[in-house]
């Protein structure tokens, strides 16, 4: 068999083993790698919901997926190129996602009698019962050549053992000729405080992982993928989680307020609070409240105060959140609510992805209860998707909701790092003027354009004055008037509507008008985008059209619609985007895809789908 | 200076308890405290914040000319501890009542106090659910008999003071709604610590639970039955002062002055400051023979959560690279394309 060194233009390499083997870490250092080497990318860790669940079960499998390309990358890839599988649990687990293609790498040391049966195998050849015994199987006893390759480092038997996902990063980075110096300077930089006696036999091993691939002949070809042709400039990865944190520092720096986070922890958005505790030299003030309540609560009163107010979570925690939200819609106080979204209802998959808190988001509060709410569409988006979510809240006193979910949180991709000077500033409505014993501040007196009342903080000489969540008049007096009541609610909702004046338009991918328009809203934006892409290189007359305002929706919305004989919303839930669209266009004929497994969308599926109504 | 009066905190707005209802005092002891408070400590007005859940008392806020807050049942602890991590120069005062603080917001009150965050709470303890017309409450006596326990209740009900102690508070007082001058005194002691203030008024809600407190507040028992503990001051009370405690390192006894050679050296002397947790929870537990206790029973120093975050933020500024968004956007591992 002769070698070659094939270009490709992507692709696709899924680390799978226990939740134990460092695949996460294995995983993302290929990507960081393969981010600094130029490549466009993007990645999609898939992990159980357990810290170490029983080992060597199929439902203890972690598994991290990366798509580097020279080009465009808006997907973590449907099905991969490399599969590597620590244990027989994992190539079970992912076997299903290996392309007719593909390399699947094997540790053979753990395909013994155990392991297969703890994975449950009924038969000796596990390649063959999962019906994957023609793709190019390179099977290496991947612990006993990192023993070998360690015999003399002087580490114990379970630190070397640790070790084995070095050996198969290594075996990775032969396949596809990726340079090692970047693992090098990760390895001496995270050891060289602690464990300096880590990084020799790291860096050996690894190397003798890279070395052992191209000795052997197993391995029938080896890959390079070019560089992209990135914009010029500075980039560094950014998760989605990160991404979000950093866009409410930005807004706290633009809006010259403090920044204030009470939240919780709890899966998959506990980052965002972790990564804002960090930056204490923004003067972001975090506070890990006892409970879900207690986090949008010490939130609501720091926004009283004059903070950008800020509370973070995930589906169960936005329910214990909903009577507060409801108290920042009454008391009409700028508030951010993230709500990174995971598979539900209650528990339900913590670690998968959904996005079924769409009309929790919408109505999930008692009386007439309207909040702005917008969601991130890709890793990098969550910056931008913070920042202008926390400007409307400041600007138009009103609680904002931002859905991410899962999948943007945890996955990454590289960014092109903007300065702040692109960003505006953010201003909100401070009560201004002096006021006379009989003539006092009114706290919901209203702007006559946008309906937005003013800001008065505690500290401000003569603005003394109540909110709560009774109803009030406009002066800031209880008031159960029907009349009164009547006028509020209708302020409120117009109040939020009205922000349509403020949010850029909806656009349009492709023509501006004819036969299918494809819509999405937040995290299923690069499936649906590169669907689009494959139907139209297809020939097919297709738009697309991705929406991160929900509530108030763009301005142009009904006129972009309209212009289509289809229209077909793609969501991760079962159409609660779609039905929201239809009890507000009832004259537009919607057609829906959907998916509830809480798992992305393949491009594959999509394209297939949106096929049919063509 | 600021040269405020009571007038000064009185709100426009018509107090619409009942008449009888204990809260009147408790806010009137209030408005007549903040001026004192703003004289000893040069507040004005403006730096006032006073919160409340849900409940009778916790309509306290619109009767207060300050900034004010009326939020959701249970809420007013988390909603002052925003307030002032977000805020530390504010002065933050809470009202809450019994159900809003120990049941519904149980949670938020013990991990303020926990974490001694620089707030003062006064919790109108009236034994029973008002607003709701007469259900009973977390400290409602066993075996009371309620729309909601027509037979008697079969739970023991919390002694706050109780609560409050065990998750180490730093400061605990407790008063009668009727003690105009012991609150204000109370209330501006509270405003003077630096740490969570809760201050217990037993009050009285005539309407659903009317004398619930008169076994200790009935004038002419309530010399014998309670005693006004004072820093540094002997624990002697009665009609005729000739009662006192005693503390043998075990228990608290009430004794007499001149009977059994007891003289008043013997009489224990009150030292709210003290370390010794165990004493003040004895004091604030004292019941059946015991007097119980009113007055500032424990009032000690101990570092506040606003100034540790405070600190925290200041230290990590001064020690690190990273002092605007652009300068974080930057850190770290970047690579450049050309």
């Amino acid at each position: 068999m002769k070698h070659k060194i094939i270009d490709a233009k992507d692709v696709v390499i899924r680390f799978a083993g226990d939740s134990g083997d460092g695949m996460q870490l294995t995983g993302s250092l290929f990507a960081d790698m393969s981010a600094i080497y130029g490549n466009e990318l993007s990645t999609f860790p898939d992990y159980p919901a357990e810290i170490r669940a029983p080992h060597g079960t199929v439902s203890g499998v972690s598994g991290f997926q990366v798509h580097i390309g020279s080009q465009d990358i808006n997907t973590p890839g449907d099905f991969c190129d490399l599969l590597v599988a620590m244990n027989p649990a994992a190539l079970k687990a992912n076997a299903k996602w290996c392309k007719p293609t593909a390399m699947i790498l094997v540790d053979e040391d753990a395909f013994d009698d155990a392991g297969m049966k703890k994975a449950g195998f009924k038969t000796a050849n596990p390649f063959e019962e999962l019906h994957v015994e023609d793709r190019a199987l390179i099977i290496a006893q991947i612990t006993t050549l990192t023993k070998e390759s360690l015999k003399d480092s002087g580490l114990d038997a379970k630190s070397i053992a640790k070790c084995k996902n070095m050996f198969t990063l290594g075996m990775a980075c032969y396949i596809y000729s990726r340079p090692l110096e970047y693992i090098y300077k990760y390895l001496e930089k995270k050891f060289s405080k602690k464990h300096p006696e880590m990084i020799a036999p790291n860096k050996k091993v690894l190397n003798d992982g890279f070395n052992y691939a191209a000795n052997i002949q197993a391995i029938p070809n080896t890959y390079t993928v070019a560089p992209a042709k990135l914009k010029k400039g500075l980039y560094r990865n950014m998760t989605g989680n990160q991404a979000t944190a950093w866009g409410l520092l930005a807004a706290s720096e633009k809006s010259h307020l403090p920044l204030f986070c009470g939240s919780y922890p709890i899966t998959p958005a506990t980052a965002i609070l972790e990564e804002l505790a960090i930056h204490k030299s923004l003067g972001a003030k975090t506070l890990q409240a006892e409970d879900e309540i207690a986090g949008i609560c010490t939130a609501i009163g720091a926004s009283f105060a004059g903070n950008l107010a800020v509370t973070t979570t995930s589906g169960p925690g936005l329910s214990l959140k909903s009577e507060a939200m409801g108290l920042a819609v009454m008391a009409e106080l700028p508030l951010v609510v993230v709500d990174v979204q995971r598979g539900g209802p209650s528990t339900g998959l913590p670690t998968k992805t959904e996005q079924t808190d769409l009309f929790q988001a919408l109505y999930g509060r008692n009386g007439e209860c309207p909040m702005v709410v917008m969601a991130s569409h890709s890793p990098a988006n969550c910056f931008d998707a913070a920042f202008y979510a926390s400007k409307i809240a400041l600007e138009h006193m009103t609680p904002v909701l931002l859905l991410s979910e899962g999948f943007l949180g945890n996955g990454s991709e590289p960014w092109l790092i903007p300065s702040m000077s692109d960003y505006p500033e953010i201003k909100p409505p401070f009560a201004t003027g002096v006021f006379h014993d009989s003539d006092r501040f009114k706290p919901f007196e209203r702007d006559p354009e946008t309906l937005v009342r003013k800001w008065a903080v505690p500290g401000m000489k003569g603005y003394e004055h109540r909110v709560g969540g009774l109803e009030k008049n406009h002066d800031g007096v209880l008031s159960t008037d029907p009349e009164n009541h009547a006028l509020m609610v209708a302020e409120r909702e117009a109040k939020v509507q009205k922000i349509a004046d403020f949010i850029p338009e909806l656009k349009v991918e492709g023509a501006a008008s004819g036969k299918v328009l494809i819509v999405g809203w937040g995290g299923t934006y690069g499936h649906l985008f590169s669907a689009y892409n494959v139907l139209k290189e297809d020939g097919k007359e297709v738009s697309f059209a991705h929406f991160d305002y929900i509530k108030p929706l763009p301005k142009n919305t009904e006129a972009v619609l309209s212009s289509f004989e289809k229209v077909i919303v793609c969501e991760l839930n079962s159409g609660m985007f779609v039905n929201y669209l239809r009890g507000i266009f009832p004259g537009i004929d919607f057609k829906q895809f959907n998916k509830v497994q809480g798992q992305p969308f393949l491009v594959q599926e999509l394209v297939d789908a949106i096929s049919k109504e063509l | 200076m600021a040269n405020l009066t009571f007038k000064d905190f009185k709100s426009d707005q018509e107090v619409r308890w009942c008449p009888g209802c204990g809260d009147h005092a408790v806010l009137a002891a209030l408005q007549r405290a903040l001026p004192k408070v703003s004289q000893a400590l040069n507040y004005e007005k403006e730096r006032y914040v006073v919160v409340s859940g849900i409940g009778c008392s916790s309509r306290l806020p619109y009767y207060m000319d300050t900034y004010g807050f009326h939020s959701i049942h249970g809420r007013a602890t988390a909603i002052s501890t925003g307030i002032k991590v977000a805020n530390p120069t504010l002065t933050v005062w809470q009202a809450c009542g019994d159900g809003d603080a120990l049941a519904i917001g149980g949670n938020h009150f013990i991990h303020a106090i926990r974490r001694n965050i620089d707030i003062n709470i006064i919790l109108f303890n009236n034994q029973i659910y008002g607003l709701t017309k007469g259900q009973y409450s977390p400290t409602s006596k066993l075996g009371a008999i309620t729309k909601t326990s027509p037979y008697g209740t079969i739970e023991h009900p919390f002694n706050p003071g109780s609560v409050v102690l065990g998750a180490k508070g730093t400061f605990f007082a407790r008063s009668l709604d009727s003690e105009l001058k012991l609150n204000e005194e109370i209330m501006t002691q509270a405003a003077l610590h630096d740490g969570c203030s809760v201050m217990e008024m037993l009050t009285n809600c005539v309407i659903f639970n009317d004398g619930t407190h008169k076994a200790i507040s009935d004038p002419a028992v309530r010399a014998d039955r309670t005693i006004v503990l004072h820093h540094g001051e002997r624990m002697i009370y009665g009609k005729n002062r000739d009662k006192g405690l005693t503390f043998d390192g075990r228990q608290i006894r009430s004794v007499t002055i001149g009977e059994n050679g007891v003289t008043e050296d013997d009489i224990l002397i009150h030292d709210a400051h003290s370390d010794f947790i165990g004493l003040h929870m004895a004091l604030a537990d004292m019941k059946d023979d015991l007097p119980v206790a009113l007055g500032v029973i424990r009032d000690v120093k101990d570092i506040t959560y606003d100034d540790g975050v405070r600190e925290q933020v200041k230290d990590v500024m001064r020690n690190s690279r990273i002092h605007c968004m652009d300068d974080l956007l930057r850190s770290g591992s970047t690579w450049e394309v050309k």
